[in-house]
């Protein structure tokens, strides 16, 4: 099993050293979604089983006969990956009772881009939560469909240009804001809920350890910077993740039971969103007025999650 | 010896697939397989096995979740019918190319649109080229030894391929039958253990599911090809080895009072008990008529079916579906084929009969084989039908 070197001086001693994500896959100069993958992967630690969605992790991962992934890894569909993680889930569950196999947990975990899960994925997703598979399904959220070339998804921001939102002069860009998938998986009364970023390793990997602990289905939606779908230089991905956590754009929380709490706090004046908009080629079409209606749309989304940290609480 | 026993078909195959021991079944309602999914969920939660029942949202899911299931290791069922079945199309390739065992129980029932809910094979016809096994049953007990048999040959080492066991929608789901159920010492005789080849666990990590680049593609299709086509001579030793225990013999082909016949009725699934009543009758007027059954649909029994037809000058083909547009339906059209390059070969009539639960009658399969005589060309004719 491969590990880093020199691991010791550069993370924490709590953070697993071993790597389940093969280096030499095919992944682009940059990636935040590949980086995401490899944190969580450690969260998950050994023993686990993934099912993962066809999309970007996938193809750049698996070309038969070569694999990167170090853990029992299927891919069977584009929109299926919590299906078909909620089958593996009861397999495992009735082969461990009928001691036809281990007698060991052996965590589940899905993981899908925000197409495989907010799209075309949502039906699988909402009805394995809603059986309660005990199971954690990673949304890898890179805003567009990047493996078929960058175009739009539910989870593209407003005013972003992609392939099939262009910046056109009718049009400019993205016409809706993200839909909120974490609120619709809160919804579903499932005891966990969090955003992560791999901008903040550690805060993503005590995510993973809840989600592991929780009493059912966890759902985790990792924004994972794109250079290549953002147009955004690859040595500036997780400078760009921490902005779009700084701005509020992308705030860090996680929801348990019910209760909504940040994780990564934020100062009263959080930076202006026009910060992160500059620094990516999606949003070089936007004149102020434009960069105000996004603010003005991050802010009013910013409210109401302190809203909910305020006033909710857990139901358990 | 199994215990006799009065009984609706669907709730039989329910029975018949708890007597098999099941890990995980995952379904969706829909008519006309419900009845088998309500009472596989009576027969776990009253604790009489030990399954996970997945009351899936949809049956993209059931089936995306055998799949997953079943690559865990774990021995899987679903069932379905028509919509469902048509949801279900994108993943089934993938099921039978990933070589996973799944036994799929499908009650025919025609595609919508528009919606009917009656039997036809409407449904099953566009699964056809998934490289899926696939079995018609003609009667209940056919429904219970199919359900039973398919694990063991979904499973067999040499096979490891999905199977489909096509079931006649009401015609057959909703019929009361007087029927055999094998006991559980000897299906368990019958039906060992799932041994799995590969399965999802850490103890030995591997990947499923990887793509393949074009130098790779057509390698995987052929193997697809090669075990799909491979798995006829295993299908065969298996029901061998079923006729010993349970005394019942099944043939991918199989016939009657067809040495002599001149003119062959075919049918697949419940159809041929009504045409064999149609033979009878026609040769009690010395009409030198027979009935062909076919079986086992996918992989083809081309020998077979050759052997059951020789000698014989026409062939009277009964579709249950139609390729809109094409050169006929899918059953006669596969039978031309086989005969394209022999030196003798039978007239193929091709009747399209019996869609969306339009009754054929003892007495349409006697206007069948009346046409038949004295049909020239080979086009396909509707039969039944109001002009």
């Amino acid at each position: 099993m491969n590990t880093v070197q020199n691991f010791e001086i550069f993370v924490p001693k709590l953070v697993e050293k071993r790597e389940f994500f093969s280096s030499g896959h095919r992944a682009c100069q940059g990636c935040g979604e590949v980086l995401a993958l490899r944190l969580l992967l450690k969260g998950l630690g050994e023993d686990a089983i993934i099912a993962n969605a066809t999309g970007c992790m996938e193809i750049i991962s698996s070309a038969y006969p070569a694999t990167a992934w170090m853990h029992p890894y299927i891919h069977v569909a584009f929109e299926n990956a919590a299906a078909v993680a909620s089958g593996v889930e009861a397999a495992i569950k009735a082969l461990r009772r009928k001691g036809k196999i281990a007698d060991r947990e052996v965590f589940v975990a899905a993981v899908a881009g925000d197409g495989g899960t907010a799209d075309i994925g949502l039906q699988a997703l909402s009805g394995a939560a809603e059986r309660g598979h005990k199971f954690i399904f990673f949304c890898l959220d890179n805003e567009a469909y990047m493996n078929t070339g960058i175009q739009r998804s539910s989870q593209t921001p407003f005013m972003a240009a992609t392939t099939t939102s262009p910046a056109g002069k009718a049009i400019k860009g993205q016409r809706t804001g993200k839909k909120n998938m974490p609120e619709i998986m809160v919804a579903h009364g499932i005891p966990y809920v969090a955003t992560a970023c791999p901008s903040y390793p550690i805060d993503l990997l005590e995510k993973v350890k809840k989600a592991k602990e929780a009493d059912g289905p966890a759902y985790i939606h990792v924004l994972s910077v794109c250079p290549t779908g953002w147009r955004s230089p690859s040595n500036e991905t997780v400078k760009l993740g921490r902005l779009a956590v700084e701005s509020g754009v992308f705030p860090l929380y996680e929801v348990e039971n019910g209760k909504y709490r940040l994780t990564v706090e934020l100062p009263e004046k959080r930076r202006p969103v026009s910060e992160y908009l500059k620094a990516q080629g999606r949003f070089r079409h936007l004149g102020p007025e434009d960069i105000g209606k996004v603010q003005a749309l991050v802010d009013r989304e910013y409210r109401k999650l302190i809203h909910k940290v305020t006033t909710s609480v857990s139901w358990s | 010896m199994g215990k006799r026993i009065g009984m609706e078909v669907a709730i039989a195959a329910a029975e018949a697939v708890a007597l098999c021991r099941i890990d995980v079944a995952a379904v969706y309602p829909i008519t006309p397989q419900s009845h088998i999914a309500e009472h596989l969920s009576d027969i776990v939660h009253d604790g009489r096995i030990d399954a996970e029942f997945l009351t899936v949202e949809s049956e993209h899911s059931s089936i995306s979740a055998c799949a997953g299931a079943s690559a865990a290791g774990a021995r899987v069922y679903t069932a379905t019918s028509s919509q469902g079945l048509m949801l279900m199309h994108e993943i089934l390739p993938i099921v039978s190319a990933m070589r996973l065992p799944v036994v799929m129980g499908v009650a025919n029932r025609a595609v919508s649109g528009p919606l009917n809910i009656w039997n036809d094979h409407t449904d099953v016809m566009p699964q056809r080229d998934c490289g899926w096994i696939q079995l018609f049953a003609e009667n209940g007990q056919e429904v219970i030894d199919m359900s039973i048999q398919s694990f063991r040959i979904a499973e067999h080492p040499d096979v490891m391929l999905p199977v489909m066991v096509n079931i006649d929608g009401f015609q057959l789901t909703h019929m009361i039958e007087p029927m055999i159920m094998p006991t559980q010492e000897e299906v368990d005789r019958f039906l060992p253990p799932r041994v799995p080849f590969a399965t999802l666990h850490p103890d030995n990590p591997l990947s499923m599911g990887c793509f393949n680049m074009p130098d790779i593609f057509m390698e995987t299709m052929k193997a697809k090809d090669v075990a799909l086509q491979g798995a006829k001579k295993t299908i065969i030793k298996i029901w061998k080895e079923w006729a010993k225990i349970f005394g019942r013999d099944y043939q991918p082909v199989e016939t009657y009072k067809a040495k002599d016949a001149d003119i062959l009725i075919v049918t697949m699934g419940s159809m041929g008990e009504t045409a064999s009543v149609a033979v009878d009758e026609m040769r009690k007027s010395r009409k030198k008529v027979g009935l062909v059954k076919i079986k086992l649909w996918r992989p083809f029994p081309v020998e077979e079916f050759k052997v059951a037809v020789r000698g014989c000058k026409t062939l009277a083909v009964m579709d249950r579906a139609l390729s809109f547009g094409g050169a006929g339906g899918p059953v006669a059209t596969e039978i031309k084929s086989l005969f394209y390059h022999e030196k003798e070969r039978p007239r193929v009539a091709d009747f399209i009969m019996g869609l969306g639960g339009r009754d054929v009658r003892v007495e349409d399969f006697i206007a069948m084989v009346e046409r038949a005589e004295k049909k020239e060309d080979d086009t396909y004719e509707f039969l039944g039908v109001r002009e």
